[in-house]
């Protein structure tokens, strides 16, 4: 049974239309999230690759209940947790952790390290005594590499490198023991060289662990190094869903076929193709009723922009387009 | 003769803690119709390198030495007046972030058209004109030049500021991370673009990136900057391919590819020295695998190997025995926090 399920989620922002348009009561909304389903087994990994703006971390931000859901479920290990509220949504953080993009705004400046990680585990009441909560603390930095551990305790955040940093994010998000985590572009802020250490370090830990882990990324090379399975999102929907090895050497959506195309490659050797879309995605304010990409498609047909396409399985990946249905 | 030479150019910042090297000794050249890639970390000088270039550099900094000659003449050497002649009209720069200096309150064809008529010298329908000109020319409808910034995707801003930047047809632009903050789809056709515009205007392009693919897809020349050095440069294929310096080998294997699915990523351990007190030998040694007594106490010059090649490295023309174990030698440095033992020299 899958540990997460997402179902239809949906999460709409009203506009604030001024006076005059809230008494003629034309309410607009932008939809950030209109309609995601995905499920992942225990201790599988996912990616989330879009462009940004298509609304992959609205989506993290709302399986973290970090953001309340307009419309949709999400069940964690069997549980709807999309109105958890309180003690209820207490315990759930404890199972499901976050690992922030930005390593030097995810730290509190005033806190030493030590005291950023004691935090979590005061929060959630973990650990017999103090001694023992610091305890799991040096357990925790040892095993981001860190080490020795208590040469960081009393270090602040500015004192260490991006890498060092995010390497506490990531200690600090597993110290709770929790069997989901999710990283938004957990690397997008380092340098190239720490990086891979960065990807390496998660790996491990997450394989070792077993944990459930959703990726947030924009960088598909990354999402291929990391994950088993790629979600792509565009405009707040899911376009293609499917084995990552799948869904980059065969991409089936003609939005996914751009952008593996568009990644450059650092071997000179490899020409990029042509990319044959027009650039910048629109707003998700005035969704049309047909497919989302129908605009900048280069096979858009008539059906797209009558007919929204929904996820259907083809050659072992989910695509939401109809150049592979009967619909037309 | 290249068009943009620099000769073991410094430059440093004060600091309450004394000066910091953020160029030390960088050289490298730019001939005419090529374009060169400067790829390097955060912090590596890179950026202080083009600003120096110009004679832009923030307050606080001041080149210490070398020369920067374009045709011949070296520009350190110029009075300011005299710099202006080379600024914009022969060497333009699209600055980092540039997209988001545009003014919000102003149509984005009149500040275009205010910026040429004020520091380019064109009467107010010469630049007009131009401006639908340059447009047309990074692939904007020159309806756009009424628009305000806002109304402008970051894609259309990044080409309205290279189309500012070619204004005065200059033979060289250089392009600060000029596609880092695009979405991968605008930035391959922004790459494009670029890649058009050299052909067709014969421009010659410094290109400043962390991104070793952008180089891969734009440059026909590369050169690695690290702690404030060139370490090594030449033809892209070629020190991609076989690169000479460890610190080159180290940023290949740390390098996701799209393309390749059998790949392990290795991270180069450490990190770049603090350049308030820049080390004594090589800037490197640190985090280098492959160091030996002499990288400690000497820092290497980078050294031509022919064919355009140059690298900064005692053990460069070992190159490809230590390309061979750099993988596992960098994996392993990072699992033991130790530099381990050179392989033995042939």
């Amino acid at each position: 049974m899958p540990i997460l399920e997402v179902d239809r989620l949906e999460k709409h922002y009203p506009l604030h239309s001024g006076l005059l348009g809230s008494l003629v009561g034309a309410r607009r909304f932008v939809h950030a999230v209109n309609g995601v389903s995905f499920a992942l087994d225990e201790g599988a990994n996912m990616g989330l690759a879009g462009e940004s703006g298509c609304g992959k971390t609205t989506t993290a931000k709302l399986i973290l209940r970090l953001l309340t859901p307009t419309g949709g479920a999400i069940r964690f290990a069997g549980a709807d947790i999309a109105a958890l509220q309180g003690p209820g949504l207490l315990a759930y953080r404890r199972q499901a952790q976050f690992v922030f993009q930005n390593p030097y705004e995810a730290l509190n400046p005033r806190f030493t390290i030590l005291r950023a990680m004691l935090e979590p585990l005061i929060v959630h009441g973990i650990g017999a005594s103090a001694t023992d909560r610091v305890l799991r603390v040096a357990e925790a930095l040892q095993q981001v590499h860190l080490d020795p551990p208590e040469a960081f305790f009393m270090k602040y955040p500015h004192q260490l490198s991006g890498g060092q940093l995010q390497r506490v994010v990531i200690a600090r998000a597993l110290l709770v023991g929790p069997s989901l985590l999710v990283a938004d572009e957990p690397v997008s802020m380092l340098d190239v060289s720490v990086r891979a250490g960065v990807l390496n370090l998660m790996r491990d830990l997450t394989r070792r662990r077993g944990l459930t882990t959703l990726y947030i990324s924009h960088d598909l090379a990354l999402i291929r190094y990391m994950c088993t399975t790629t979600a792509v999102m565009y405009l707040g929907t899911i376009c293609e869903i499917g084995p990552t090895a799948e869904i980059i050497e065969h991409p089936k959506h003609p939005y996914t076929q751009a952008l593996v195309a568009a990644v450059p490659d650092p071997d000179p050797a490899r020409a990029a193709p042509a990319v044959e879309i027009t650039e910048g995605m629109p707003t998700p304010l005035h969704l049309p009723p047909g497919c989302p990409f129908a605009d900048r498609c280069p096979k858009v047909m008539e059906v797209c922009r009558r007919i929204r396409p929904q996820l259907q399985p083809v050659e072992g990946v989910q695509v939401a387009c109809h150049l592979y249905g009967e619909a037309h | 003769m290249a068009l943009l030479d620099v000769s073991s150019l410094s430059v440093e910042y004060q600091s309450l803690y004394g000066p910091v090297h953020a160029v030390r000794g960088a050289s490298l050249s730019v001939s005419a119709g090529r374009a060169l890639g400067l790829v390097g970390e955060s912090g590596c000088g890179k950026t202080t390198l083009a600003r120096a270039l110009i004679g832009v550099l923030p307050r606080g900094a001041r080149v210490t030495g070398g020369a920067v000659r374009v045709d011949g003449t070296d520009l350190l050497r110029l009075p300011p007046e005299a710099v202006n002649e080379y600024r914009w009209r022969r060497i333009a720069i699209v600055p980092q972030a540039a997209m988001d200096s545009l003014d919000p309150v102003q149509r984005v064809g009149d500040q275009m058209v205010e910026t040429m008529v004020l520091r380019g010298g064109l009467t107010r329908d010469g630049a007009r004109a131009r401006a639908r000109e340059l447009f047309r020319l990074v692939g904007l409808e020159p309806e756009r030049l009424r628009l305000f910034p806002h109304e402008l995707s970051g894609g259309m801003k990044q080409r309205a500021v290279i189309a500012l930047a070619l204004a005065l047809r200059p033979q060289l632009v250089i392009a600060d991370e000029p596609v880092t903050a695009l979405d991968v789809i605008v930035q391959h056709q922004v790459l494009r673009t670029l890649r058009d515009l050299r052909q067709a205007l014969d421009l010659s392009l410094l290109l400043i990136t962390h991104d070793i693919s952008v180089v891969a897809h734009l440059c026909d020349d590369v050169a690695v900057m690290y702690a404030g050095r060139i370490v090594e440069s030449g033809p892209v294929a070629e020190v991609f391919a076989r690169p000479r310096h460890p610190y080159t080998m180290g940023l290949r294997n740390a390098f996701p590819s799209l393309r390749d699915s059998q790949e392990h990523l290795v991270p180069i351990e450490g990190y770049p020295p603090d350049l308030a007190s820049p080390p004594r030998g090589c800037a490197f040694a640190e985090r280098c695998p492959f160091a030996v007594p002499r990288c400690w106490d000497e820092d290497p010059d980078l050294t031509p190997f022919g064919d355009g090649l140059s690298a900064a490295c005692h053990r460069a023309h070992e190159a490809a025995m230590l390309r061979d174990h750099a993988a596992e030698a960098f994996e392993r440095m990072a699992r033991d926090k130790t530099p381990v033992a050179p392989p033995e020299a042939k």
